[in-house]
């Protein structure tokens, strides 16, 4: 466990001084700040736009960290051979990739937490300077506790990202990894869809196929809350405990599985 | 008692993406390394060293054969709290300092932060890195970070280092420097096995060498060992000869060359023992100034083995050929 602490501490300590990510930061919080002035525009659904497009913003760039970050976790150690002098150390191969993952995951939710304080700064700005006859008009209260939950599940399903992209980073190349870490983002998203593609297609095996797809794909669609706390359709605790308790079943799934691949890699 | 203990050792690779071929980057390598000593792998470009290298780091895996460390397979944890190794062109992690760096290596040794802190202010100051120990790796330059590299390499006290071409990158000082800090290993009982090119790095600190040329090992023992076979006959310097035994010497010497102030070097060929000869030269009043066999270099043996590794056609990195002409 000390190895795997002290892997992640230095992942961490590295990627917090990675420019991209403040960059990247930065442009979610520059998009929150711009969905204030859109807001002004639209009268009703202003405190509805601020929010959608908060954690809209999060998501995303989350999302980008998460697939480059994550494929360029071993990748980027392996191209480069720093990979080398961390091995020949008293560090197991899985270790090491557990140890890289909860460095990135700890970043991750850090990023999060930070994009999550700024979008109630920017509500909280917002519901100040609002006339209290305007609020009336709104679903749910500007400073909505419920937006930790969309927040939380964020964070979750970037974790979930972040297991996929470093699990195809262990044996295929940067650029394939990343061309299938989006293609199960896409997929994971319509998890319902696929399992009832039955309804849709008349195709027996299509549909077999695409129940086949859903058991194996993560179901992200069930960690998409964001609409529901916008509109103040309340998220129970049941759900959310089942949905992050599935997707870490998934990364930990994924971890076992890439440090099994990894194990037997040679670091040519 | 061997420290590092090969039996051979083999890696294949598969080459080509239409129709993969294997590739012998190393072929059967055994070999053994003792406690102590400076042991110096040598081999041409692409002649397997950095490959042996990876397979006793546990970097890739063997296609065949097996290695043992300090008694225990390769890749054994207890083993690696033991040994230090130095990557050929090390890279490490551009946004962390060079303390930092050794901080950070030396907390998976289990120091405790003070300790760590200790460790990488000496080991930066063994390998003459000064302020620049706080700017961050990204402004390293090639021969900076060969030194980080060499430090971090020492950073558990290893009894066993290994060190993949430790001289490059390094200017004339820093070469220097490193073949000191070689020695200073091998007085407190630290084994070394370095992997070079540089015959001369080899010359001056291994007391063994192993050449390997096509993935095979081609020779193995010490400098003296290896070299003495080819000893080519004995220089012998005297002063006071007089002209007459000059003349009458001169019959079963190579060569004479006058040094200058009554001296003269006399070469004398293998078929001229010089006990046969120093008896006479004495007894004519002559002084024996020196008696030194004149011997080929490491570099000499060297570029014989290589050009007749090359020479010779069962030896190679085909494995297909190799199966088919077998």
């Amino acid at each position: 466990m000390r190895a795997i602490a002290i892997v992640a501490a230095g992942v961490f300590r590295d990627s917090i001084r990675e420019r991209i990510a403040y960059g990247l930061v930065f442009f979610a919080l520059l998009i929150m700040a711009a969905s204030f002035l859109l807001a002004q525009l639209t009268a009703g659904q202003d405190v509805k736009i601020i929010k959608d497009l908060g954690l809209a913003a999060s998501s995303v760039i989350g999302l980008f960290i998460a697939i480059f970050f994550g494929i360029s976790l071993v990748t980027k150690e392996v191209e480069r051979r720093s990979i080398y002098g961390l091995l020949s150390k008293p560090v197991t191969r899985s270790q090491f990739v557990i140890g890289k993952y909860l460095g990135l995951a700890v970043t991750l939710v850090i990023n999060v937490a930070v994009m999550a304080a700024a979008l109630y700064v920017v509500l909280a700005y917002f519901e100040w300077s609002t006339p209290g006859k305007a609020k009336e008009a709104w679903e749910a209260a500007a400073i909505d506790p419920a937006l930790i939950k969309a927040f939380a599940l964020i964070a979750v399903e970037l974790l979930v990202i972040t297991a996929v992209a470093l699990f195809l980073s262990t044996f295929s190349s940067p650029f394939l990894s990343v061309a299938l870490t989006v293609a199960v983002y896409i997929i994971g998203h319509f998890g319902d869809d696929l399992k009832h593609l039955d309804n849709i297609v008349e195709s027996k095996a299509l549909a077999t196929v695409g129940r086949g797809v859903y058991y194996v794909m993560p179901n992200l669609a069930r960690l998409d809350v964001k609409s529901a706390v916008v509109h103040a359709v309340p998220v129970s605790a049941t759900h959310m405990f089942f949905s992050t308790l599935s997707a870490l079943l998934y990364v930990a799934v994924l971890l076992t599985a890439s440090t099994l691949v990894f194990a037997r890699r040679d670091l040519k | 008692m061997d420290v590092i203990r090969t039996e051979g050792l083999t890696k294949h690779y598969s080459t080509g993406f239409w129709r993969p071929r294997p590739y012998a980057a190393l072929q059967d390598l055994t070999f053994t390394v003792g406690q102590g000593e400076v042991f110096g792998f040598l081999g041409p470009n692409g002649a397997g060293k950095t490959t042996t290298l990876k397979l006793l780091m546990q970097l890739i895996f063997p296609t065949a054969g097996r290695a043992e460390i300090l008694g225990r397979p390769v890749g054994d944890l207890g083993v690696r709290k033991r040994i230090g190794y130095l990557a050929e062109n090390p890279y490490f992690y551009d946004n962390l300092t060079a303390e930092e760096l050794l901080q950070y290596f030396a907390r998976l040794f289990g120091y405790s932060a003070s300790d760590c802190r200790r460790k990488a202010s000496q080991l930066l100051d063994d390998v003459g890195i000064g302020a620049e120990r706080r700017f961050q790796l990204r402004k390293f330059s090639k021969g900076m970070v060969q030194r980080v590299g060499i430090a971090q390499a020492l950073v558990n006290d290893p009894e066993l280092v290994f060190l993949d071409e430790p001289m490059s990158g390094l200017d004339p000082i820093g070469r220097r420097e490193v073949r000191e800090l070689i020695l200073r290993l091998r007085d407190r009982g630290c084994t070394v096995f370095f992997s070079s090119h540089v015959l001369s790095d080899a010359e001056a600190l291994c007391s063994r060498v192993a050449i390997v040329v096509k993935g095979r090992l081609v020779a193995n023992g010490s400098i003296d060992e290896l070299t003495a076979f080819r000893a080519q006959g004995w220089e012998l310097v005297v002063s006071g000869m007089s002209d007459d035994v000059l003349k009458r010497t001169q019959a079963g010497v190579s060569t004479v060359t006058s040094l200058g102030g009554g001296r003269f070097a006399l070469e004398l060929p293998l078929t001229t023992p010089p006990e046969r000869i120093i008896p006479e030269l004495v007894k004519s009043g002559a002084s024996i100034v020196s008696l030194n066999p004149v011997r080929a270099t490491l570099e000499d043996f060297f570029i014989a083995q290589v050009r007749a590794a090359k020479d010779d056609r069962t030896l190679g990195n085909d494995v297909v050929n190799k199966r088919a002409a077998s």
